[in-house]
């Protein structure tokens, strides 16, 4: 997996590209506890992602935790396989998509 | 029938998934349903690799067997941990404010969800979880 990152002001965005799987969510935990300080506006482009284990949803779910003390996420371009995936596992009512 | 046994080691993980693949694209499985199965696989493999050996290691064995008419795989995941079945497990309450919303349990519960069958056995003291899906 790759993170594409652009800063603006308070607004971050992550356009993740690859699988964020068991492997590589460690990644993207990462990049947020070295980013998400200050940050009120956390998007997460999902246009080049082709997977999502729970590993990743593990990472969504305390990234949005977080957000909602200290700002938003969204997640944009999600394709119909990974929403599938956020569909089964009620992701879909606790995350905001675009 | 094709097997592949290994360590049971999450370090494994794109070897078990590559191995899954590689099956499922030369029967033409479509792309969908390829990821669908990698997340089952992916959860329960990890679970295997975590749990059914700690703190020790032992082996894991992964065998994919193809069928037509429905098209379809049926995949076993089998090792010889402490008997452990994950099916029996309660599901987590998804209708939950996310304050309350924990992640233990969704990897099993996308297992139940996104096959067509799922069924563990315990025999010859090794844990075997079938997995069946068709498209």
């Amino acid at each position: 997996m790759t993170i594409v990152k652009a800063e603006k002001e308070a607004a971050l965005e992550l356009a993740l590209s690859g699988r964020l799987d068991t492997t590589t969510a460690p990644d993207l935990e990462k990049t947020l506890k070295e980013s998400l300080d200050g940050v009120r506006e956390l998007t997460l482009d999902f246009q080049s992602l082709d997977y999502i284990s729970s590993a990743g949803l593990r990472v969504l779910l305390a990234a949005q935790k977080q957000m909602n003390k200290q700002g938003s996420m969204k997640i944009v371009h999600v394709g119909e396989t990974i929403m599938e995936i956020f569909e089964v596992t009620g992701f879909m009512d606790i995350l905001t998509l675009e | 029938m094709k097997e592949l046994k290994l360590e049971a080691a999450v370090a494994h993980l794109d070897k078990v998934l590559a191995f899954i693949d590689e099956e499922l694209g030369a029967a033409g499985c479509p792309m969908k349903t390829q990821m669908q199965i990698d997340v089952v696989v992916e959860e329960v493999f990890v679970n295997v690799a975590s749990y059914a050996y700690a703190p020790g290691t032992g082996d894991a064995a992964v065998a994919v067997e193809l069928s037509n008419a429905p098209a379809g795989v049926t995949i076993t995941v089998s090792d010889s941990g402490r008997p452990y079945n994950p099916l029996a497990r309660q599901d987590p309450d998804i209708t939950l404010p996310i304050e309350q919303r924990e992640i233990g349990g969704l990897g099993v519960l996308m297992t139940k969800k996104l096959m067509d069958e799922v069924a563990y056995e315990y025999r010859d003291s090794q844990n075997i979880l079938t997995l069946k899906k068709s498209w």
